[in-house]
């Protein structure tokens, strides 16, 4: 007797549970749809959210801390010591530039955007915006390059100290052959991955 | 409808083409309004907002969409398969889809072709469906094709049984098979539909011919012939562009026949459900259209509530449930129709 039973009390539970189901899914018809209109609506995003890096280079005194923190060495900064005629300016919190900032590359696509890079720097001109839509076609396109300078002005000031260099090699024998400019210590890590050992930093017209 | 044409046109053989051809101006727009209600209904019963863009207004030209993408898509024949079979199976899916609508009677003024065997007709041209896509999906040369075929194959075999047992208490209380004459004795207020007499019956003969149907169409719950997890797409795996779009039309197409048949059976067809407020030759048409809509949403709803049937589920419901329902349900209907009339 008992199957008998349970053959009609499955039948049973199948027409009702469906009744049950019917219902949920009409209610749900005019339900307000939970999905955004995606580029005409956006989601705000939380205050403290972290996406693209962004230099504000007014404020940059290549101190290259930034650079330091990062973990996945996504910065590069290069740096030229300015000539003792020229003057840079202060930036906003009032400290005085001395480098300029000849090269200042952030490539996005290794950024893990864990944000170390933010809290070292003194001036707080680096800092994670709410911007995330940057998708490039080209993997290039995801290194911004920061830096005011054009190319062509990075290797003018660089030739400049070059020249100023050699004038003041005469005084100082001892450091005619170092480097300059003095700040490159990530430049030969990220930019020339193939190369082995230092990279002598090449100054003056020596480039090719 | 057919006197008008012949009188207009004289010509007996052009007339009866072009009396053929009337049903395919309700199928071509339906079939787009019927894709564009799929997907609004989806989104919807699962809170989301489905394509809102294609056509500016609810994405309303999303499926005119689709069928131009169709259109230009590249017709692909596998060298393996085989080509006449491959290229004739779509034509039979859809003609004998088609071939349906010859008897469904639209209004008391118009129906394809009045046969005292109507709904006899429609079980049997329906059932050549099946045919075609198992046609399909043998000569696609691929497994999950002929699955899929061979689910078809089964499931409607087992399904024509109970649905054609509904089909059968119905033309026992009206003694007749032509849909017309159901049509008309269903006339007056909606009391008078056949759903409501016999009660409650013939109520539960709905509910077989409907369950039934689904299966026969192929619809969620009864999908397993084209079960995209399992089966690829089934029947129509190696079938691209219009010929998948043909069997997409003859599905859609398939959808609204089987509810207007269900409107028809037990819902009044084309009778007005308020005696002779908005009855009448043209409300008729709209009548029936609404009714089969509303069936058509039925089915749609019915989808995104219910998940798949496993084969051996399918097959319990409709030879331990379905069948033994209907017949009991036919005895008693017969017993009910001798005795009291």
């Amino acid at each position: 007797m008992s199957a008998v039973r349970n053959y009609f009390t499955v039948i049973w539970k199948g027409i009702w549970t469906t009744l049950v189901g019917m219902r949920i899914t009409f209610r749900h018809l005019f339900v307000p749809a939970v999905t955004l209109q995606y580029p005409d609506e956006r989601m705000p995003l939380p205050e403290r959210a972290r996406n693209r890096l962004y230099v504000n280079m007014d404020d940059c005194i290549g101190c290259n801390q930034c650079a330091m923190a990062c973990p996945v060495d996504c910065i590069t900064i290069e740096t030229v010591k300015s000539l003792p005629t020229e003057d840079l300016g202060v930036t906003s919190t009032g400290q005085k530039k001395r480098l300029w900032v000849t090269k200042f590359d952030i490539d996005i696509g290794k950024c893990c955007y864990c944000g170390l890079c933010v809290p070292p720097c003194p001036t707080e001109c680096i800092y994670m915006t709410d911007v995330y839509e940057f998708s490039e076609y080209d993997r290039k396109d995801l290194i911004y390059h920061f830096s005011v300078l054009t190319p062509e002005e990075a290797e003018e000031k660089k030739r400049q100290v070059g020249s100023a260099e050699k004038g003041t090699a005469s005084k100082k024998v001892a450091t005619a052959n170092q480097p300059q400019p003095a700040v490159s210590g990530t430049e030969s890590k990220v930019a020339a991955s193939s190369e082995k050992g230092p990279v002598t930093e090449q100054t003056g017209g020596a480039n090719k | 409808m057919d006197n008008f044409i012949i009188s207009r046109f004289g010509n007996g053989v052009l007339s009866a083409v072009l009396s053929s051809l009337l049903p395919l101006i309700w199928i071509f727009p339906y079939a787009l309004f019927a894709i564009w209600l799929e997907l609004k209904v989806a989104a919807h019963m699962q809170d989301r907002l489905g394509p809102m863009r294609t056509g500016r207004w609810h994405g309303w030209l999303q499926p005119v969409a689709d069928v131009v993408k169709l259109l230009q898509k590249e017709d692909v024949i596998a060298t393996a398969t085989d080509k006449i079979l491959f290229l004739v199976a779509p034509v039979i899916v859809f003609s004998a889809s088609y071939a349906v609508y010859a008897a469904i009677p639209f209004s008391p003024a118009y129906i394809g072709t009045d046969i005292n065997v109507g709904i006899f007709y429609i079980i049997a041209i329906g059932a050549l469906v099946s045919l075609g896509i198992l046609m399909a999906g043998w000569a696609s040369n691929n497994k999950w094709s002929l699955l899929g075929a061979m689910r078809t194959a089964a499931q409607l075999v087992s399904y024509e049984i109970p649905s054609s047992l509904a089909v059968l208490s119905v033309v026992m209380v009206v003694g007749s098979l032509s849909l017309q004459d159901i049509c008309k004795a269903q006339e007056g207020w909606f009391w008078n539909w056949i759903v409501f007499s016999k009660f409650p019956f013939m109520v539960l003969a709905f509910f077989i011919y409907f369950v039934a149907s689904l299966a026969e169409t192929n619809r969620v719950p009864f999908d397993i012939p084209e079960g995209e997890s399992e089966l690829v797409a089934g029947y129509h795996t190696e079938y691209s562009g219009m010929r998948f779009a043909v069997f997409f039309l003859a599905e859609y197409s398939n959808m609204f026949v089987v509810s207007a048949i269900t409107a028809v059976l037990f819902f009044g067809g084309w009778n007005s459900p308020f005696g002779n407020f908005m009855s009448g030759p043209v409300w008729g048409v709209f009548w029936l259209l609404g009714k089969g809509m509303f069936f058509v949403f039925v089915q749609m709803w019915l989808r995104w509530t219910l998940p798949r049937f496993r084969v051996d589920q399918l097959m319990y419901l409709s030879w331990k449930v379905l069948t033994p329902f209907a017949l009991a349900n036919i005895a008693v209907i017969g017993l009910w129709v001798i005795l009291r009339g």
